[in-house]
């Protein structure tokens, strides 16, 4: 694995040492222990992160289907992508749940520690309780909600047999509402981490705000919306991009949840992949998906660095 | 950090425990009201689904089939307990959870402190020691961060297929190291980085060399990040599944796969208190670190966003 790595390296160096000459805390440019040390990373970088996923980009080019080969087919695997149904619901799910998750996880996280942020007893205890389904994985996640969204035994019935007899609160036996049962769950998994890493911004603002605030007279609902909250772009930023990239993976807690049902009601791009790799034995069809997948990632990436340089030119013309 | 602050300001009000009646008489205003009642309703929402999963597990299942989904059990038992843990069928295997568990443990135990170790190499590395080429491998491993794994998973088997390393124990040791090394790396050089140079020219001037400095002065000084790494890892590990799945094999069915197995098994009837024991049992590693390690949990959550 270190023989891959090796080419890969002396490409690097242009771009490379332009870096390490800015930063004058190297002395050598070359020191052989720490290359040797850092061999495990070398490999991970240009062995997985590179030629992995090149190979998975040539092999969506090829008819591949049981085993990877190199009949090249040009687009054929992503013309045959987006003609299945299965694939464009699959697209569909993950936008649908992404949204959904992203932006009812924001605001409830936000709302949780602007509440949590009112000099509250027990803090440490609500922290605990809104952070702890957090420790526990997806496949429980999962599996618990199942069980609580049971269409005879679940809340449901529980409810019934209050009184309300016409209550209905089952969704993932429909196909309607079986992707909304899903971001129940997800929500409440992760809202406690978007909940903590808001705290930590809004106890990053300066004290200073707050009394200018107070004396202009301004309301405190308005100044947390309209004042702290633009000025906590990193924590907004690190939370938007912690949840985005695990909407891009979901896929334990689907398979926990639903199985991609009823029918294909909750099917998702991370499932389409490992069916197409594993069962369907199809590996062409599973890279092109696989492929795509990268896409938004790609997006989020460049909006990032887009965002970055922003900044940098907006500082550097202060 | 800001956890430090919180838990500076705590304890006065830790002490007083005569509820939410607010510190001051003038501050007990419809508006605390408010807070405490949106909190503790969120607090409900958080709490309800181990609540139900606690009290399932504890019921027999004709008392579950009445549906009385939220009541403490009429009659307790622990029978479900032990059948999780001893005698649940997965497909053709009657070995209960027991078996998940200890490949869990091992796969877990492995894991960890391979990983770390690399990173650690990798953040000292990456802090004192750049060679031409360093600062873009941290950039591709950062970058690595982001990727779904299914784009990199499938050549990744054919790669640990060729080296026989697929379907076995070091197998997935292996590949927890690779997909938690982008993120670890990121924790070290962060942690390497913020430490005085001063520290590192001290024993250059003493004559020591990379592993010099690495073994006498920056492995005993990251103690506190690597706990945090520890949690970080062991909960990542722990509640993995989709690589326990592909990579792992029959042999090496990590705990979270061979749950799922359980609770989908529709053979027969579904004993819904076996498996909410099981769920709980396969929690409880992780649950118990989080409680545990408190603030340092957080702490390795915000550590973990900081890649944003």
């Amino acid at each position: 694995m270190t023989q891959i790595a090796e080419p890969g390296e002396r490409a690097a160096p242009g771009f490379a040492g332009t870096a390490a000459g800015r930063k004058p805390r190297t002395r050598r440019k070359f020191n052989i222990q720490s290359i040797l040390g850092t061999t495990p990373m070398i490999a991970t970088a240009i062995g997985v992160f590179v030629i992995c996923i090149i190979f998975s980009i040539i092999w969506s080019f090829t008819s591949s289907k049981l085993f990877p080969n190199f009949n090249f087919v040009g687009l054929s695997q992503y013309e045959r992508l987006w003609r299945t149904d299965r694939w464009i619901i699959s697209v569909q799910n993950v936008f649908v749940y992404g949204v959904l998750s992203m932006i009812v996880g924001m605001v409830f996280g936000y709302l949780l520690a602007v509440f949590m942020d009112q000099r509250i007893r027990q803090e440490d205890l609500f922290r605990s309780i809104f952070l702890y389904p957090f420790a526990m994985s997806l496949v429980v996640t999962g599996l618990v909600w199942q069980w609580m969204f049971d269409p005879n035994l679940g809340i449901q019935s529980a409810v019934r047999q209050l009184g309300w007899t016409s209550f209905e609160f089952a969704p993932l036996v429909k196909q309607e509402t079986a992707l909304y049962g899903l971001v129940l769950g997800g929500l409440w998994n992760g809202v406690g981490v978007t909940m903590a890493i808001m705290l930590a911004g809004l106890r990053g603002v300066d004290a200073e705000i707050w009394k200018a605030a107070k004396v202009d007279g301004i309301p405190t609902w308005k100044t947390y919306l309209f004042i702290v909250l633009p000025m906590m772009k990193g924590a907004i930023a690190t939370a938007f991009i912690l949840s985005a990239t695990g909407v891009v993976r979901v896929f334990d807690i689907v398979i926990a949840m639903t199985q991609g049902g009823p029918g294909v009601s909750t099917q998702m791009p991370a499932i389409y992949v490992i069916q197409h790799i594993t069962d369907r034995a199809n590996v062409g069809q599973g890279m092109a998906a696989a492929t795509m997948m990268l896409v938004p990632v790609m997006v989020i990436i460049s909006l990032q660095y887009l965002f970055q340089w922003n900044a940098k030119r907006k500082a550097a013309r202060t | 950090m800001t956890t430090e602050a919180i838990s500076s300001r705590l304890p006065t009000g830790a002490i007083d425990t005569s509820g939410p009646r607010g510190p001051r008489p003038k501050s007990v205003t419809i508006g605390r009201i408010g807070v405490y009642a949106f909190l503790i309703l969120s607090a409900l929402f958080f709490l309800l689904p181990l609540w139900v999963m606690v009290v399932t597990s504890l019921k027999t299942m004709p008392e579950i089939r009445e549906g009385h989904l939220f009541n403490w059990p009429a009659l307790l038992t622990f029978d479900p307990w032990l059948k999780a843990w001893d005698t649940a069928c997965t497909g053709r295997d009657c070995n209960g959870l027991k078996p998940g568990f200890w490949n869990s443990v091992k796969i877990t135990a492995l894991s960890v402190p391979v990983s770390i170790v690399i990173a650690m190499i990798n953040g000292y590395a990456l802090s004192f020691w750049r060679y031409k080429g360093s600062e873009l491998l941290f950039g591709i491993l950062i970058f690595g961060a982001f990727v779904p794994y299914q784009v990199v998973i499938y050549p990744l088997i054919i790669g640990m297929r060729e080296l026989g390393l697929f379907a076995t124990l070091p197998g997935i040791v292996i590949v927890h190291t690779i997909f938690g090394m982008p993120i670890l790396t990121l924790l070290y050089r962060n942690f390497f980085a913020s430490l005085p140079i001063e520290l590192f020219k001290a024993g250059r001037v003493d004559g020591a060399g990379f592993w010099g400095i690495f073994f006498r002065i920056m492995l005993p000084m990251s103690v506190p990040i690597t706990i945090v790494a520890v949690i970080l890892q062991t909960t990542g590990i722990w509640n993995d599944f989709l690589f326990g799945t592909v990579f792992a094999g029959r042999e090496n069915m990590p705990m979270t796969v061979q749950l799922n197995n359980i609770v989908t098994t529709t053979t027969g009837i579904r004993e819904y208190n076996v498996n909410m024991a099981a769920t709980i049992l396969t929690a409880a590693v992780p649950l118990v670190v989080y409680f545990i390690s408190g603030k340092w949990f957080v702490r390795g959550i915000a550590a973990g966003a900081v890649k944003g």
